[in-house]
């Protein structure tokens, strides 16, 4: 091989970069990313970056003396692969030609209809993102948080400690039910009225609506509230939306690049198009276990799987793959550090093994048939680190008897 | 300072123990069979590296992944930047012990707070 493009300047692309050097390959490398900043890191924009608490230059994923010996085109977004002489075409009508090519498009922020220009109404999901919140969150006033996943929870107590009124609104039983499941998200959500938020759970979002009057014109509205299913009206002068992701594949669309829900990819991070792998957010990887594709939209995965892709990519499929860890999270909320590895969805059973959810302090194990599937520890980092590090090697196990 | 760990017959290969020194540290037996010691605080957040995941002779943080070299102290990528401070080990008589660095560490800033606050770490 002697180009190789990875597409996707984030953590898994920086990853495949890596791996790609670390594995040898000594050809000509481009990475292409569609934002102007140099890879950085993302688990922050929601919590310390937000709070001011972390620098732009510190949030760079880069160490400052590495070098990749990489060619970065960034502020270039691609918009379509050839996959016959595998060229990546970008936006402004260049092209790249490589032999090799890695997906690494990561996923874009859901948005309400609607929503598009209203001032005061944000996602996180970039750095430019977070930076237009964090201005605006330092101006005070109502803060609206709608969705149950990680960035509203994280946005929501980062507010808090601001100062700022929060309201969280979560279409399900409680926030985080999705990951966590049922049980263990209601055990977690009382964290946010210990410190004052108002949880509206179990309603879904209609709209947001600007002031009146103030739609016409040079001057954008700004938003004035946020429109509940039930009919109910909340008042705010900011709102974020962390209503989910959605994988960056159009630019994938009728390159003969199999797509699902992202890019279908073999347990080694393969597609369906020789030459062309794919990691991190856009891509779902086949889980033998479970005999499933799906995307793991986590930090450790984005970064485990990149080696493994690479592996593939560099022996044309041939390489023996590893069993990949069990996806593993962390979240930090009002000083409470949240971890959880393993899929709560194959449990039949779970149970708090040690601690108490009163206290905001336990640990919880959830099985399938009696065998541990999931972890979740609150405030509980060295035994949650313990018994991850056994679901793991359960699962090594497994895949090998 | 030299404090003794524990016998290097207790210490099984691919295993590692903390001390509770002030700050505390991290005492591996790698696979190939060295013995290394390192500060178990992560240079990044408050995460202890011997709960950590070994591999060779690196050790992966187990909070954020950052991976430190147990030899040199090196970080491999951030989010941690600042290498881990090492300790000298010497086996003596069947027993591990660990020659304590006079060089400053490199905590995390949450801990160096709590460490001026008086607080434990
Ligand atoms: S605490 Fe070790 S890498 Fe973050």
């Amino acid at each position: 091989m002697r180009t190789v493009a990875v597409v996707g300047a984030s953590l898994a692309g920086l990853s495949a970069a890596r791996s790609l050097r670390g594995q040898g390959y000594d050809g000509r490398l481009v990475v292409i990313g569609d934002e102007p900043h140099r890879p950085y890191d993302r688990p922050p924009l929601s919590k310390e970056f937000l709070a001011g608490a972390v620098t732009e230059a510190e949030l760079s994923l880069e160490a400052d003396d590495e070098d990749l010996g990489a060619e970065w085109l960034l502020g270039a977004r691609a918009v379509g692969l050839g996959t016959r002489e595998r060229s990546v075409r970008l936006a402004d009508d260049r092209e790249v030609r490589a032999d090799g090519v890695v997906i690494a498009t990561g996923a874009t922020a859901r948005t309400l209809p609607g929503s598009a220009g209203l001032t005061g109404v944000h996602v996180v999901r970039t750095l430019d993102d977070a930076r237009a919140l964090r201005d605006d969150l330092a101006r005070g006033g109502r803060l609206v948080v709608v969705g149950g996943g990680f960035v509203g929870a994280e946005v929501v107590s980062t507010a808090r400690g601001m100062g700022l009124e929060v309201t969280f609104v979560v279409a399900g039983p409680a926030p985080l039910s999705g990951v966590l499941g049922r049980d263990m998200a209601a055990a977690v959500s009382p964290l946010h009225g210990d410190h004052g938020v108002r949880l509206l759970c179990g309603t879904g979002v209609r709209g947001v609506t600007c002031g009146p009057g103030d739609r016409s014109g040079a001057e954008r509205g700004r938003v004035s509230a946020v429109l509940l299913d039930d009919g109910r009206r909340l008042p705010a002068d900011i709102v974020v939306l962390g209503i989910g992701a959605v994988p960056c594949t159009g630019w994938l669309e009728g390159s003969g690049v199999a797509l699902g829900d992202g890019v279908r990819c073999g347990a080694d991070g393969t597609t369906s198009v020789p030459g062309v792998v794919a990691v991190g957010d856009c891509a779902a990887w086949y889980d033998p276990a479970a005999a499933v594709h799906r995307r793991i939209e986590h930090w450790t995965g984005a970064k485990e799987r990149a080696p493994a892709a690479v592996a593939a990519l560099l022996s044309g499929g041939a390489a023996p793959f590893a069993t990949p860890r069990p996806p593993y999270f962390w979240s930090d909320q009002y000083g409470v550090r949240i971890q959880f590895a393993g899929h709560a969805a194959h449990a039949d059973t779970v149970t708090v093994e040690d601690g108490d959810p009163a206290d905001r302090s336990f640990l919880a194990v959830y099985r399938r048939a009696g065998h541990p599937v999931a972890v979740l520890g609150v405030a509980r980092t060295k035994e949650f680190t313990r018994r991850r590090r056994q679901l793991a090697a359960d699962a090594a196990r497994t895949a090998t008897a | 300072m030299v404090i003794p760990v524990c016998r290097l017959d207790d210490l099984p290969r691919g295993e590692s123990c903390r001390l509770e020194t002030d700050p505390p540290v991290a005492v591996f037996h790698t696979e190939d069979g060295e013995i290394h010691a390192i500060d178990d605080t992560c240079t990044h957040q408050d995460a202890s590296l011997s709960d950590g995941w070994l591999e060779g002779c690196w050790v992966e943080c187990p909070l954020h992944a950052s991976k430190f070299d147990l030899r040199t102290g090196r970080v491999d990528a951030p989010p941690a930047r600042l290498p881990v401070r090492t300790h000298e080990v010497v086996v003596r008589d069947g027993v591990i012990h660990v020659v304590l660095s006079d060089a400053p560490p490199n905590l995390p800033p949450s801990c160096v707070a709590a460490r001026m606050a008086g607080g434990a770490v």
